[in-house]
């Protein structure tokens, strides 16, 4: 039985927000830290809070911590050691496994994220933007009543036009393959795959192979919590227009070439599906539009390519031990549009978006690592991820077709990291033990 | 060049394995040599327990002729089970080439032998973590600590995977039916 009431409410829901905005913060000292904290977690609901009041509510607020940041807010060395490692080191430590070299390199990030400095994320989603205007002002009013708590950066995020549904600012249609929790009351779409247990996404639960991950002490701490990667990364959307205008002669190629490139036209619609000519109803349809399979519909990717962006990120019927790489996925576009036909503005422009999952090592890592980076992924030898992958300009895509399939070569990258960190979400108990002096939380 | 299989070649790799450090999510990357990836995993058995990993060759028979897919996710080319002596204590050696990374190759044996129940082999050795099952971390560092790296690997055919070679075999069994019915 999922704990409703004690786990935040990003886990399980999407709230009806078509605003965002996400504070980056550090702190001096403990105190101030933790005086911080207080302030803000009466605003943090949980799952069960949020659903009770979707109606009226009009914002919905989480709160994650770097290892930096628990260390900051004064938890104790021995439970700090109990954190996995990977967490411990951060995503900058880890940027060559994640493939954040060259441009990627934390080096070039925005916002103060590569900071040792970085400890904690107010995570605020606003159901409209005048709700987020007022949201950042009374943040701006704690923050100056908490001494020794600073704001290393802020990102506000908008649900874009042109379209009425959510899509990126390449114009792909977004949230297709929703994972659900087991519990949680949330049914699949057709060919989403089975709900999940909850322990790939909430410590103390039961995973799929049945154990229940032990880390990190005390249990108070844990209980309920997760792992959030933050990346956020910037989209060029006129090199990608570019890039469709030179290999396609007509609107038509263009499109198809966008397609090929995600594994869907823009509308959403599965290339497996509508492999031929896009199907906007289709992509419209989440009782269609992401039932399909690969091993039997399209073994050789003449509809999907094997190296296209959702056959990488979610390889479906063609990985072993798919339940255990699964990930939740929230986040939002952040800068303008850039309309069509408009040439590039040099404005930045992109996805700041958090991957949740209970192993940042077995599921997002691997999934950068291995799905997105590795060359050689299903045997494509000289490819990475069309969208998301380290992309020098010195990689291939191939397209499959018959007789002779097509090959373009020297991919120029299309998105660049523009920072990212590993988070912690903690249930509202522990964030209630976080907040409170060191004395006290002794006694709990 | 890695990618002229016409020509054999060979690799010196230096002591500790690594020929540079290049970070994988559970600790340095071995690298892809002539021979592909792979590793050499040895480590002293259990006393007694000679005739259970001996039955074990059995149940992956069975397994494998059941099920000949049954590995196919780990892109393996060759799996070598060895038993030796040293002095009165027997060492066990686990060798496979394969062409995912090490870590990826680990993470994924761990879920299959676990999927097949076929995981009584590695029990049987010193040192084995016991909650590995749920602790597919603690079994990486379990092959990580008893790896022990080559100093030479050579290909005849280098860095070519197992799915291309399977690929290369299908085309030249498609064309000799072809040629076949022009005869």
């Amino acid at each position: 039985m999922l704990e409703l009431d004690d786990i935040q409410h990003i886990l399980l829901g999407r709230a009806p927000a078509m605003s965002a905005r996400y504070e980056f913060l550090s702190f001096r000292d403990p105190s101030a830290g933790r005086k911080w904290l207080a302030g803000i977690l009466p605003t943090v609901q949980s799952v069960a809070a949020s659903r009770a009041s979707a109606d009226e509510n009009n914002r919905w607020v989480t709160l994650g911590f770097t290892w930096n940041g628990l260390r900051a807010l004064g938890v104790d060395g021995a439970s700090l050691g109990t954190f996995p490692e990977e967490f411990r080191q951060g995503m900058v430590v880890r940027a060559e496994i994640l493939g954040d070299t060259g441009a990627n390199h934390p080096n070039h990030w925005a916002g103060g994220l590569a900071s040792p400095g970085l400890h904690a994320i107010a995570i605020l989603f606003a159901r409209d933007r005048a709700e987020r205007d007022r949201c950042a002002s009374e943040h701006r009013g704690l923050v100056a009543r908490c001494e020794g708590v600073e704001v290393l950066s802020s990102l506000d995020l908008d649900a874009t036009p042109p379209f009425d549904h959510a899509h990126d600012h390449f114009g792909y249609r977004d949230r297709l393959s929703p994972t659900i929790i087991e519990g949680s009351g949330d049914e699949p779409t057709p060919g989403s795959g089975g709900p999940l247990k909850a322990g790939e996404f909430i410590l103390g639960y039961p995973d799929e192979d049945g154990n229940v991950a032990g880390q990190p002490e005390p249990e108070i701490l844990r209980r309920n919590g997760t792992y959030a990667a933050y990346r956020r990364l910037e989209e060029h959307v006129g090199a990608f227009r570019d890039f469709l205008r030179e290999h396609g002669q007509t609107p038509a190629e263009q499109e198809l070439i966008a397609a090929k490139l995600m594994g869907r036209w823009r509308s959403g619609a599965p290339l497996v599906l509508a492999p031929e000519e896009d199907d906007p109803a289709l992509g419209a349809d989440p009782h269609r539009n992401n039932d399909f399979n690969y091993k039997e519909s399209d073994p050789h990717g003449y509809a999907v390519p094997l190296g296209a962006h959702i056959r990488r990120m979610n390889p479906r019927d063609t990985a072993a031990n798919m339940n255990r790489r699964r990930m939740i996925r929230r986040g939002a576009t952040y800068g303008p549009p850039l309309p069509e036909g408009a040439p590039e503005d040099g404005q930045e422009r992109g996805i700041a978006a958090f991957v949740i999952c209970a192993s940042l090592i077995r599921q997002f890592e691997f999934a950068q690592n291995v799905w997105a980076n590795d060359k050689n992924f299903h045997g494509l030898a000289n490819e990475r991820d069309p969208m998301i992958g380290n992309q020098d300009g010195t990689l291939e895509f191939k397209i499959p077709k018959r007789p002779i399939r097509k090959t373009i070569k020297g991919l120029p990258a299309f998105t660049t990291v523009r920072g990212g960190a590993y988070f912690f979400l903690p249930g509202l108990n522990a964030l209630r033990h976080l907040a409170a002096p060191t004395e006290a939380r002794m006694r709990i | 060049m890695q990618d002229d299989w016409t020509k054999p070649a060979a690799m010196a790799i230096p002591e500790g394995g690594f020929i540079e450090q290049e970070q994988g999510r559970y600790g340095p990357v071995f690298p892809k040599t002539p021979a592909c990836y792979g590793f050499t995993i040895i480590a002293r058995i259990k006393p007694g327990t000679e005739q259970a990993i001996r039955s074990y060759a059995k149940r992956i028979e069975e397994t494998i002729a059941g099920l000949p897919d049954a590995l196919e996710m780990l892109k393996l080319h060759y799996l070598r089970w060895v038993l030796f002596d040293i002095g009165a204590e027997t060492y066990f050696m686990y060798q496979g080439i394969f062409d995912t990374d090490f870590d990826k190759y680990t993470e994924d044996a761990v879920a299959l032998f676990s999927k097949y129940g076929i995981d009584t082999v590695f029990e049987n050795l010193e040192g084995f973590p016991e909650d590995w099952k749920s602790n597919p971390a603690a079994f990486v560092k379990f092959v990580r600590e008893h790896q022990r790296p080559s100093f030479l690997e050579y290909g005849e055919y280098p860095y070519v995977s197992a799915d291309e070679i399977k690929k290369a075999l299908r085309l030249k069994a498609a064309f000799s039916t072809m040629l076949d019915q022009m005869q």
